[in-house]
């Protein structure tokens, strides 16, 4: 009788096994419990798209699509090229408002608003426990609010608008665990730093990966964003941070209703492939060299390098936190002659903020130059390309050959505070 | 056609999609031959002057990482190329691969075993690959929700399918 009732026990954990973020999110839509690797039909709450929409909406009409399944799904932002660059982008942008208005998409934000990503939080669509994706691989950044969010391809996002579905699969689990106090010259930055050059640039390949630890608790969502955004830099499917009050309480300053999201969280006792334990008040101040994100080394090790251009800014590291970073170390000081600076906020929002702040005076009386909220430098397109030979410190999440225009030149990437150090001295250098 | 014969083009880990189809080129270059002009111009600039339809690229790990774009994927299956194998991919471009309809293989080992212009001869239906040497490796089916969209020749013509039906 004992044994029978141990064996029945057993088998009822066995059915309530805890779960991790990822599988819990997608045994909440499947409306049964799923194992990694299950494969499920799933219609995401969002579909983000960008300049893309053009190029996107011609395959959608190619697959005979005509009007858009749900068009509470989409939200496109209008960030890659802006303003437009050329006559190509220009029509590029045209049909995107076209379309937009034919379609009637309400979640449309043009040329100025900001690097989507970013739009996307301050808009609130970033709902914790909701399942997001977007035709760029940084849709990851909202997990940081507890969103399960990850980036697709062009085509699939047409085929979202035509049927209002996607195949997705269950990833497994991997726990990053960040405990300790950071140095005050190391930020989130180089702590994802650290991380890509231990794990490497697949280390998480097809994984999703929970941030935790109290280093995580103790940062701000700004500095979260730092992790989610560059998860897809260490290979994974998206990036996890549970929900506390600083997302609770952003949430409720931007406007959205508590009652419109529920929250999801891993199970105590789930199972993770793998998990990582780090020291963060053992580590320095860190760069990414040419050309991938894990080829990492301490700054103290590449001070003789000459920098030709500084970009402080991006989805990764433009947020109104960066900003008073970098202006604390600006403040007063002169960049460095051969040097130029650029200013990249994430969005209209971060841009006031740090002018009515007087950020932009402390960064224009230096030598810098502030740039219109978007993508701009960081894919090579259009401000701040690069000729050869020459070197750029950015606040980007890539470093990629040819990533910023030209495959003659190299880029590093760093925080906001070491950028900023870089500038003043026109070498590699943190403070 | 369940066979897949072509030389082969050999690349180490990490082969991102800036160096297979650069940034800049994203919003310019638009039309199918001049998307295909490009790949991997920041890789190998003699990439495009050497292939030929159906051959193949063997890469290392985390093949394609990086962005999400989809003119990396589809530049190959517009000049013609008949299969991608890496030892792992991004999960990213493995998706575009699905949807452009490029046979796109996840098999371990092979980079060290074949050199640039070998040829050999993958068959799909058998799962096998047939190398210079004679020897075979063979490769899992891909998921029956994914080898659908490959049946169909790529996401377009799938989501087309369904739409009509």
């Amino acid at each position: 009788m004992e044994k029978s009732l141990q064996f029945l026990l057993l088998l009822k954990r066995g059915a309530l096994m805890g779960q991790t973020f990822a599988e819990k999110i997608f045994s909440k839509r499947a409306g049964k419990n799923v194992v990694p690797g299950t494969i499920l039909n799933i219609k995401p709450d969002h579909v983000l798209t960008h300049d893309n929409s053009a190029a996107i909406f011609s395959t959608f009409s190619k697959m005979g699509g005509k009007k858009f399944a749900d068009i509470s799904q989409p939200v496109i932002v209008l960030d890659h090229i802006v303003p437009a660059a050329n006559e190509k982008a220009a029509t590029n942008h045209q049909t995107v408002r076209k379309l937009v208005d034919e379609q009637g998409i309400k979640n449309f934000f043009d040329g100025g608003r900001g690097i989507c990503h970013q739009v996307f939080v301050e808009e609130g669509f970033a709902l914790p426990g909701s399942l997001v994706v977007g035709s760029d691989s940084h849709t990851v950044t909202y997990g940081a609010l507890g969103v399960f969010s990850t980036g697709i391809g062009r085509s699939e996002a047409a085929g979202i608008w035509a049927t209002g579905e996607i195949w997705l699969k269950v990833p497994e689990s991997m726990k990053i665990v960040l405990n300790g106090k950071a140095k005050s010259n190391v930020t989130s930055k180089d702590v994802l730093l650290f991380i890509a050059g231990k794990i490497k640039a697949d280390g998480a390949l097809y994984k999703s990966i929970e941030f935790s630890g109290s280093y995580v608790d103790d940062i701000a969502l700004a500095d979260r964003m730092v992790f989610t955004n560059m998860a897809v830099e260490i290979g994974a499917k998206n990036g996890y941070i549970a929900p506390d009050k600083k997302v609770f309480d952003y949430l409720e300053k931007i406007g959205v209703d508590k009652n419109s999201y529920s929250a999801v969280y891993p199970d105590p006792d789930a199972e993770y492939a793998e998990t990582i334990e780090i020291d963060v008040s053992t580590i320095e101040p860190l760069v990414a060299c040419p050309h991938s994100v894990d080829n990492v080394k301490n700054v103290s090790e590449l001070e003789d390098i000459k920098v030709s251009q500084v970009v402080i800014g991006t989805c990764t590291n433009g947020r109104i936190e960066d900003f008073r970073a970098a202006a604390k170390v600006l403040k007063g000081k002169k960049i460095a002659k051969d040097t130029r600076l650029l200013i990249l906020p994430a969005s209209s929002e971060v841009y006031l903020q740090a002018m009515e702040e007087g950020l932009f005076r402390i960064f224009i009386e230096a030598g810098g130059m502030i740039l219109n909220p978007g993508c701009g430098p960081c894919l090579g397109a259009h401000e701040g390309v690069m000729a050869p030979e020459e070197v750029t410190v950015s606040t980007a999440n890539r470093n990629f050959k040819g990533r910023m225009g030209c495959n003659q030149a190299d880029i590093y990437l760093a925080s906001p505070i070491t950028a900023a150090a870089t500038a003043i001295k026109g070498k590699i250098a943190t403070i | 056609m369940t066979v897949i014969k072509g030389k082969v083009f050999v690349y180490g880990d990490d082969i991102n999609t800036d160096v297979i189809f650069p940034g800049k080129y994203t919003y310019t270059v638009t039309e199918p031959k001049e998307i295909a002009m490009h790949a991997m111009e920041d890789e190998d600039p003699d990439f495009v002057k050497q292939v030929a339809p159906g051959d193949i690229i063997i890469a290392g790990k985390n093949f394609g990482c990086g962005s999400s774009r989809e003119q990396a994927a589809f530049c190959f299956k517009y000049l013609g190329m008949g299969a991608i194998i890496a030892e792992s991919y991004s999960r990213i471009y493995f998706r575009n691969c699905i949807n452009a309809g490029l046979p796109s293989l996840e098999i371990k080992g092979l980079v060290n075993k074949v050199k640039k212009g070998d040829v050999i001869e993958i068959d799909t239906e058998k799962g096998t690959v047939l190398l210079p040497d004679g020897s075979k490796v063979s490769f899992p089916p891909l998921p029956p929700e994914v080898d659908q969209i490959m049946q169909k020749g790529g996401l377009t013509n799938y989501i087309k399918s369904k739409l009509e039906s």
